[in-house]
């Protein structure tokens, strides 16, 4: 067998400051989808981790994890499996799938909504929501993980695109601060 | 055009990927008459009011819907998970 070399799908692209705006690859470490099944117990092994399933547009989180709606019955887990998860859903490793993007800095929801047909403004969109949405063609997932704070998931091979894409609204908004 | 997806709430038509009709939710049985089949696939009523239509969400939760909508006044007055409907 080969030695194989992995690499996260931003490597090597090094973060993007424009202004008071930072854009930088996200390593979200593990992730797993949890998609409820008829009859299993779900809610006690979660609620035995200090979990509970996240209400749709919302997420919920420990000192170690992070459980994020992403459809109907459906949500993403952040950190290390849970033991016994298996037998409690249908779990699917996503770890390799996606891509993510962590933007950050005053009026970050500007640029994102230049994408993103959502107010994200922080009175609609506060710290802890989540939603499932479009960037630009892209499906992605987005969460509001601070006060200026998001991060962005999107398809791995998508990665490139959402870099530029974002990049693309952050040139745009520091063009405009320029001109006054 | 804006739908009020059940689960994320309302959104941009963009999001919003069209099927056709609700007829689609009616499969006939495998074993039904020719012209029962020849309906479920190519008949379809063209009405000028409420008709009810599939939609998936395609940019937010992957979720079916059915979407109830007025052709006359473009009002739309309901939308359902397939999943709650067909349950
Ligand atoms: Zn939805």
């Amino acid at each position: 067998m080969a030695s194989l070399i992995a690499r996260s799908p931003l490597a090597g692209q090094a973060p993007l400051v424009l202004g008071r705006l930072r854009l930088a690859e996200g390593r979200p470490g593990p992730i797993t989808s949890l998609a409820r099944l008829k009859d299993r117990p779900l809610d006690a092994l979660l609620e035995a981790a200090g979990l509970s399933f996240p209400a749709p547009n919302s997420m919920v989180s420990t000192e170690t994890h992070r459980l994020v709606w992403t459809g109907r019955d459906q949500a993403f887990l952040f950190g290390p499996p849970l033991e016994g998860l298996g037998a409690a859903c249908a779990a699917t490793d996503q770890s390799d799938g996606w891509a993510s993007l962590l933007l950050e800095g005053p009026g970050a929801e500007e640029a994102l909504m230049r994408l993103v047909p959502l107010d994200l403004r922080l009175t609609a969109f506060p710290q802890g929501r989540t939603a499932r949405a479009p960037l630009n063609h892209m499906q992605a997932i987005l969460m509001r993980t601070g006060p200026e704070a998001f991060t962005v998931l999107v398809f791995r091979s998508m990665a490139q695109s959402a870099w530029h894409e974002i990049g693309t609204a952050m040139r745009s908004l520091a063009a405009r601060a320029a001109i006054g | 055009m804006r739908i009020t997806c059940p689960l994320c709430g309302t959104r941009d038509r963009r999001e919003f990927y069209y099927y056709g009709a609700e007829d689609y939710l009616h499969r006939p049985a495998p074993d039904a008459a020719p012209e029962t089949w020849d309906d479920y696939l190519h008949l379809r009523d063209n009405p000028a009011g409420e008709t009810r239509d599939l939609w998936y969400h395609e940019l937010g939760c992957a979720s079916w819907l059915v979407v109830t909508r007025n052709t006359v006044t473009h009002e739309i007055s309901a939308v359902e998970l397939v999943a709650e409907v067909s349950a």
